[in-house]
C-alpha cells in the first residue's frame, strides 16, 4: 500500500473479531489483542426497572497491542459509557470485555485513563498530583519521586514540581494530568477527549507529545475524539459510532505514515479525503443532523 | 485591604468610642443606663481586682475551646460517617433535621439540672450548637466529591480507606472550615447562655450578677469580655484555614 493516495478501508460490518486490518505498522500482525468487546451491551437500569433500553449494544472489535484507535460518534451515544467499561468503571450488562489477556470486572492493573477534566488534586503540588497512582501501588517514596520529575520532565513541565494546580495554565494543567497517566507506566490507555477544552495550539502540541510516547512505548489505546482530524491524525484506525443506542457502523483503517509525528501527518494529501469520509459517515452538515 | 480601607475603618471605630464617651452624657442619658466609655474602663479595673475578672475570663474562655474542640470533632466525625454512608443519612435526617431547628440555647437549663452549677453544662450547650454546622458541611462535602475524581483513583486501583483519604477528606476541607468559622462564634453563645442559666462561673456569671446589682457597667465588662473570646476563637480558626488550604486561589477564601 502507498500512502499518497486516500487509501482507507472500510469493514462494512465490524462485526467479525478477527478483521483487524493492519496499521501502517505492520508488525502489529503478530502482535497479541490487548483490548477486546465481545458483543458487549449496556443499559442503565433505575431502581425497580427490567428491561432499560440499551446505550450501546453489539459492541465487537478488538485492538492489538500498540495500536492507537480513536472512536468517534455522535454526543451521547455511548463513547463515554464504553470506555468506562473497557476501564472497568461500569460492568457490561451482556457480553465480555477483555482487557491485556483477562476479563474485565474491576479495574485492571496498568491501565490508565484520562478525560478532558485534568481532575488534578488542588490540595497537591503538581508532584504529588503526578505520584498520586505510585503511591497508591506503595511505590518507596524515592522511586516516586525519581518517576514523576522524569515525566513532568517528558511533558515539558520541569520546575513546576512545587506549584499547584491553581497556578498553572488550562494547558499545563492538562500536561501534568497527561504526565500523571504516563507516570503509572500503563500498558493501556483509555482517553475520553483529553484535549477537547484546550485551544487549537496547545492541542497540538500535547497530541504530538501523546502520540510520541505511544509509539516509542508501544503503547495500546483506545482514544475518544470529537475532532475528526485529531482522529486522523493519530491513529491506527478509527471506529464510528451510529446514534444512541450506540453501536460500531465503521471502521476504517488510517493507512497513513508518521503515526508518531500527527503534525506531519496532517499535513499528508491522505488525510482529507479520510476527514471528507468521517463527515460523511456521522452526516456531518446533513439537514436532519442540523438542529 | 489597602491603605484607605483600613484608615476608613479605623476612623469609624473613632468615631463609636468617642459617641460612646461623650454621647450618653449629651443625651442627658444616666450612667445606670448607658455608662460613659471611661465608666467602663474603670470598672474594667475594679472587676479586675476585686471580682476575679480574669478568672472569670479564662473558665470561659476554656469553656469555648472544648466545646469547640468536642463540637468540631464530632461534628466531623458524624458528617464524615453520614456523608459515606446515605442509608444511614436518610434513616437519621427527620431527626437530624429536627435538632437542627431546635434552639439549641433551649437546652441549657435542662444541662443545669443534669449537670448541676459546673463549667459541664456550658461545654455541652456549646458541643451541642458547635456540632451542627460543622457536620451538615462536611456531609454535604463528602456528598459533592467529584465523581470522575474518585473514579480516576478507583482506576488506579484505590482502596475504600485509600479513597476516603485522598479524595474524600480533602475535599472535605474548605466546607468544614466554613462551618468551624461560623461554629467559632456560636461556641461562645452556647457557653455564655449556660453560664446565665447558673452556676458562679464565668463571664455570664458575672454579666448576671452585675445586672443584679444594678451595674451597667459591669454588664458592658463582660459583653466586651465575650466579644474579644468570639474575636479571638474566630481569628484562630481563619488562622489555621489559611494555613490549611493555601492551595487555594486567595480569591476563594472569604474575606477575612
Ligand atoms: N451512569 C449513568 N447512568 C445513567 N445513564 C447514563 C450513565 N452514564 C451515561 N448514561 C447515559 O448514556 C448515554 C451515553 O452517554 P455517554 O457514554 O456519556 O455518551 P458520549 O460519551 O458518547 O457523549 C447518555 O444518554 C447518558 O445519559
Ligand atoms: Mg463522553
Amino acid at each position: 500500500m502507498t500512502s499518497t493516495s486516500p487509501v482507507y478501508v472500510v469493514n462494512e460490518s465490524a462485526s467479525g473479531e478477527s478483521t483487524v486490518a493492519a496499521g501502517p505498522d505492520s508488525s502489529n500482525h503478530s502482535k497479541r489483542v490487548e483490548i477486546e468487546f465481545r458483543g458487549v451491551s449496556k443499559a442503565f437500569a433505575q431502581k425497580g426497572q427490567k428491561d432499560a433500553p440499551a446505550v450501546v449494544k453489539d459492541l465487537t472489535f478488538s485492538i492489538r497491542k500498540g495500536e492507537v484507535v480513536s472512536l468517534i460518534g455522535p454526543s451521547g451515544c455511548g463513547k463515554s459509557t464504553l470506555l468506562n467499561m473497557g476501564s472497568g468503571l461500569y460492568s457490561a450488562t451482556t457480553g465480555t470485555v477483555m482487557v491485556a489477556g483477562q476479563e474485565v470486572k474491576g479495574p485492571v492493573k496498568r491501565v490508565a485513563f484520562m478525560l478532558q477534566k485534568d481532575l488534578l488534586m488542588p490540595w497537591r503540588t503538581i508532584q504529588k498530583n503526578v505520584e498520586v497512582g505510585m503511591e497508591i501501588a506503595r511505590v518507596p517514596k524515592a522511586e516516586r519521586q525519581a518517576v514523576a520529575q522524569e515525566m513532568l520532565h517528558k511533558c515539558h513541565l520541569a520546575g513546576f514540581e512545587k506549584h499547584y494546580p491553581f497556578q498553572l495554565s488550562g494547558g499545563m494543567r492538562q500536561r501534568a494530568a497527561l504526565a500523571r497517566t504516563l507516570a503509572m507506566k500503563p500498558d493501556v490507555l483509555f482517553l475520553d477527549e483529553p484535549f477537547s477544552a484546550l485551544d487549537a495550539q496547545t492541542k497540538m502540541v500535547l497530541q504530538q507529545d501523546l502520540a510520541n510516547t505511544l509509539y516509542n512505548e508501544q503503547k495500546t489505546a483506545l482514544f475518544i475524539t470529537h475532532d475528526l482530524a485529531e482522529a486522523v491524525a493519530l491513529s491506527d484506525r478509527i471506529l464510528v459510532m451510529s446514534s444512541r443506542p450506540g453501536t460500531i457502523i465503521e471502521e476504517i483503517t488510517v493507512d497513513l505514515p508518521h503515526r508518531n509525528n500527527p503534525l506531519e501527518r496532517r499535513k499528508l494529501a491522505g488525510t482529507g479525503p479520510l476527514i471528507g469520509r468521517l463527515m460523511e459517515l456521522l452526516h456531518v452538515g446533513d439537514e436532519d443532523a442540523m438542529h | 485591604m489597602n491603605y484607605r480601607t483600613i484608615a476608613g475603618s479605623i476612623a469609624i471605630l473613632l468615631v463609636f468610642l468617642a459617641s460612646w464617651e461623650w454621647g450618653p452624657a449629651a443625651m442627658g442619658m444616666p450612667e445606670y443606663v448607658l455608662p460613659s466609655l471611661s465608666n467602663v474602663w474603670h470598672e474594667f479595673f475594679i472587676m479586675w481586682q476585686h471580682s476575679e475578672l480574669l478568672k472569670h475570663t479564662l473558665i470561659t474562655a476554656a469553656e469555648v475551646l472544648l466545646g469547640f474542640g468536642i463540637g468540631a470533632f464530632l461534628g466531623l466525625a458524624i458528617g464524615v460517617a453520614l456523608g459515606l454512608s446515605p442509608t444511614a443519612e436518610a434513616m437519621l435526617s427527620p431527626y437530624i433535621l429536627a435538632l437542627q431547628i431546635a434552639p439549641k440555647v433551649a437546652f441549657a437549663p435542662l444541662f443545669v439540672m443534669w449537670l448541676g452549677y459546673t463549667i459541664y453544662p456550658k461545654i455541652l450547650v456549646a458541643v451541642l450548637i458547635v456540632f451542627f454546622p460543622v457536620m451538615i458541611n462536611v456531609l454535604s462535602a463528602v456528598r459533592a466529591v467529584d465523581p470522575d475524581m474518585v473514579n480516576l483513583i478507583r482506576i488506579m486501583n484505590a482502596s475504600r480507606w485509600q479513597i476516603f483519604r485522598l479524595v474524600e477528606f480533602p475535599s472535605a476541607m474548605p466546607a468544614l472550615f466554613s462551618g468551624l468559622r461560623i461554629a467559632s462564634t456560636l461556641a461562645v453563645i452556647g457557653v455564655t447562655v449556660g453560664e446565665l442559666v447558673g452556676g458562679n462561673l464565668g463571664l455570664g456569671y458575672l454579666l448576671v450578677d452585675s445586672e443584679g446589682q444594678g451595674n451597667t457597667a459591669g454588664v458592658f465588662v463582660a459583653i466586651v469580655g465575650l466579644t474579644v473570646i468570639g474575636i479571638v476563637a474566630y481569628a484562630a480558626v481563619v488562622f489555621a484555614e489559611k494555613r490549611v488550604l493555601h492551595y487555594m486561589p486567595k480569591a476563594n477564601l472569604a474575606t477575612a
